[in-house]
């Protein structure tokens, strides 16, 4: 069996995202960039099936800037076997990312696709359910729990309220939530062995992919600072205040 | 049996020394198996410096730096110092009458990380192994004593010590040679200099703590390569200086260096330097401004007369976590460059001929070398202000450093351990900071935040207290338990609960400055590596 996850290059969850001065977009410059966190799930979850002798082959694939090499690279470091770059210099949009996923499924052929349901950059939660829609394999978002049997797979998903237990047919695509499982560190000597593991660089164009801008960055702005409390004296006063002045009641 | 990689050099620490260290042996022997291991998450994290560079030990590594794109964006165009006074801007000295060593002619304006960063690509590009995100936990020794190499630390273990679900055994690394690079009061360099005796006949160390800001400021105001100094207010009862760097995209850098020797319990660094921002020289730039960056470190400063020996058998010890900053330019990335150049040199010709010892290589490279005429010549400048004040070792250092050009007679010397030269609380009256009013100073956790810091939260405290008795007692009674002040990120607080008065240490804020290490009047606090990837994640700092 073979899976396919994707990889997202990402700022890095500790550090404080800052508007550029010119509120044209956020700044990433000399930022810590590292895996999107989901994105590490499914590379953890990928590599757990491998050990649990369900999975053959993990292939990694991210699409983004040359140095989204340097995720790819981890991922390898992590255990998957092998790696592929979409590379794009441009923004990378959901539907041109499921695009080119779409078509990298036709020549890979993978059993199972592992995303993660975001990225903790755009927060779009889109990727995994286009991918679906496109190659029309069915889909199981937010998985805490993936188990298989007998060439279908069951995901039991975080819905509003609880759980809901599906079961594919594979190919079948998988988007991780938090709670699917703990990813590892990476050991040296395998951060070593990593470097020398193959990883394909493509390009939208080779995989037959016209990519096209849907959507148009207009402003970033940073939310407006907290205004500091007061101290009311009574109940009367509290709820004076918030009809007239807060205007929520 | 942990798991063993084998190594012809293990360096720790991806700093300025270390990866000069890492391309200089790459450069003279491309088949070397070379390792530099960070306990950041990425090179260049946990690097915080001014900075003004002098490029001499850059244009010897990499001649062509500017064709390889190094982030040297804003040569220095004008150079002030200021005698600051309370609430105006007081005398800037004249240029003519500053001492040689702290003009600025020919010196960029940086950030010391992304320079990192930028080493660390030139180091990777040479076949380097740069393993960011391993902190090396300690020293293994060979059975004759010397060193074998590192080991990084566990990862994955509780704050109780047991093993979690991702427990990840460290590993060792063994080298023909270890070079510790781990900057200002390392801690595997501080066991080392003990062990090994390194500062035998040497004065006592000497330390300051520097804190930055990095400021987007508005592009009318911004100067690109003016570089401010200067001493004076706020600082009354400790010594010290500021900066402020006008460096490229709109953003200055401003701080604040105090020198860890001051006696005064109830001093603040951290609060001395958010009220000196509120002075009109620091205000005119910063009014209306964007704090985006904050952060602090220590620096070694003893120079000359406190440099240890910077070789042990099958090891050396390196840039500021050996003490080659120079204190009368302030400045201290060239020296540790040129020191891990020289141990790179050092190391490569003890290979070609085995008969030759490493400790005799090493001292005669140095004794040729800049370096040594540098720190040598500027050996008095920091005793003299020790010694004699601001003004008249001021004074000291001008005919020092420009009419005898460093080449004076005498040594001063300084030998009491700055941590020794804290008094008690009842000599002194309490200092009372104004409160931060959150447009030029803010309070300790809003600037953590600012820091990117982070550390997984259920891990052993890196903070080792030798006995946990002393911060609410000694401490409490005789000093206020200054930790509370001189730390800057908020790690220690002292809470008065129904038992009593407890000491809590917040070890997730650490920006891993190692200030407490150096200062606690009883030397009970041990700063160790946490788990790697753990503390500050700067940028362009």
């Amino acid at each position: 069996m073979k899976i396919l996850v994707g990889v997202k290059r990402v700022i890095d969850y500790n550090v404080k995202v800052r508007v550029k001065s010119d509120n044209s977009d956020v700044d990433l410059s000399n930022t810590k960039m590292a895996i999107n966190p989901f994105c590490e799930i499914a590379v953890e979850e990928a590599i757990r099936l491998k050990e649990a002798g369900i999975a053959d082959e993990v292939i990694a694939v991210s699409v983004g800037s040359n140095a989204s090499q340097e995720q790819l690279r981890t991922a390898l470091a992590l255990g998957a076997d092998r790696a592929i770059l979409v590379e794009t210099e441009g923004v990378v949009e959901p539907l041109n990312v499921a695009k080119a996923l779409a078509q990298i499924m036709a020549q890979e052929s993978p059993d199972l696709v592992i995303l993660g349901k975001q990225s903790i950059d755009s927060d779009n939660n889109q990727v995994g359910q286009m991918l679906a829609a496109l190659t029309q394999r069915p889909q199981g978002t937010f998985a805490s729990k993936v188990s298989i049997a007998d060439g279908s797979v069951s995901v039991t998903r975080e819905i509003d309220g609880g759980l809901r237990t599906v079961k594919l047919t594979m190919p079948a695509i998988v988007t991780t939530d938090l709670r699917l499982n703990e990813p590892r560190f990476a050991k040296l000597p395998d951060i070593m062995k990593a470097k020398k593991k193959p990883l394909d660089t493509t390009t939208f164009e080779q995989l037959g992919v016209t990519p096209k801008q849907h959507i148009q960055l207009d402003k970033v702005e940073a939310p407006a600072a907290r205004q500091g409390g007061i101290k009311v004296s009574s109940v009367d006063e509290l709820i004076e205040k918030l009809k007239d002045e807060a205007k929520v009641i | 049996m942990r798991e063993s990689m084998e190594f012809d050099v293990v360096i720790v620490g991806a700093g300025p020394a270390g990866l000069a260290t890492a391309i200089r042996l790459k450069q003279l022997d491309a088949d070397l198996n070379v390792c530099v291991l960070e306990k950041g998450s990425e090179v260049g994290a946990h690097i915080l410096s001014g900075a003004v560079l002098e490029p001499r030990a850059l244009n010897e590594l990499l001649p062509d730096w500017q064709a390889l794109g190094a982030p040297l964006n804003t040569p220095v165009t004008q150079d002030r110092v200021y005698l600051l006074k309370e609430g105006e801007i007081g005398k800037q000295i004249p240029h003519g009458l500053l001492p040689r060593s702290l003009k600025n002619d020919g010196n960029y304006v940086i950030s010391l990380g992304n320079l990192c960063r930028w080493l660390g690509q030139q180091a990777e590009q040479l076949g380097v192994d740069v393993f960011p995100g391993f902190a090396v936990a300690e020293v293994l020794y060979h059975e004759d004593g010397s060193v074998k190499g590192v080991a990084t630390g566990d990862m994955g273990v509780s704050a109780k010590g047991q093993q979690l679900a991702t427990y990840t055994e460290g590993m060792e690394l063994h080298a023909t040679y270890t070079v510790f690079s781990e900057g200002c009061r390392g801690h595997l360099g501080k066991q080392l200099i003990d062990k090994f005796d390194l500062a035998q006949g040497c004065d006592a160390q000497h330390y300051a703590i520097g804190i930055k800001e990095l400021w987007q400021i508005d592009p009318e105001k911004h100067e690109p390569g003016l570089v401010l100094h200067g001493s004076g207010w706020p600082l009354e009862e400790a010594s010290g200086g500021f900066f402020l760097y006008h460096g490229d995209n709109h953003q200055v850098a401003v701080g604040l260096i105090v020198d860890l020797n001051y006696q005064n319990p109830w001093l603040s660094p951290y609060e001395e330097f958010q009220r000196m921002k509120h002075h009109p020289l620091f205000k005119q730039y910063l009014d209306g401004a964007e704090r985006i960056s904050y952060g602090a470190r220590a620096i070694t400063k003893g120079g000359w007369n406190a440099l240890p020996s910077m070789t042990m058998p099958g090891a050396l010890i390196i840039g500021c976590d050996a003490g080659t900053l120079n204190v009368a330019k302030i400045k201290g990335t060239h020296t540790a460059m040129k020191s891990g150049m020289l141990a790179a040199e050092a190391i490569h010709s003890v290979r070609a001929e085995p008969a030759s010892k490493l400790e005799q290589t090493f001292a005669d490279l140095f004794d040729q070398s800049w370096l040594k005429e540098e720190l040598f010549g500027s050996r008095n400048f920091a005793p003299a202000m020790h010694k004699f004040g601001s003004f008249w070792g001021g004074a000291y250092n001008f005919i020092e450093q420009n009419l005898l050009g460093g080449k004076s007679p005498f040594t001063l010397h300084d030998d009491t351990p700055d941590y020794a030269q804290m008094q008690t609380i009842d000599q002194f009256t309490k200092i009372r900071y104004p409160k931060p009013d959150g447009k030029l100073s803010f309070d300790r956790l809003s600037s953590v935040f600012l820091s990117n810091t982070n550390h997984e939260e259920d891990q052993p405290c890196h903070l080792v207290l030798a006995d946990e008795s002393i911060p609410t007692g000694s401490n409490l009674s005789d000093y206020a338990e200054p930790a509370q002040r001189y730390c800057p990120a908020g790690v220690y607080e002292i809470v008065e609960g129904d038992e009593g008065p407890k000491f809590v240490i917040n070890a997730q804020n650490c920006v891993h400055c190692k200030t407490c290490d150096i200062k606690d009047p009883a030397q009970n606090i041990t700063w160790v590596t946490p788990e790697g990837t753990g503390g500050p994640n700067y940028p362009n700092m």
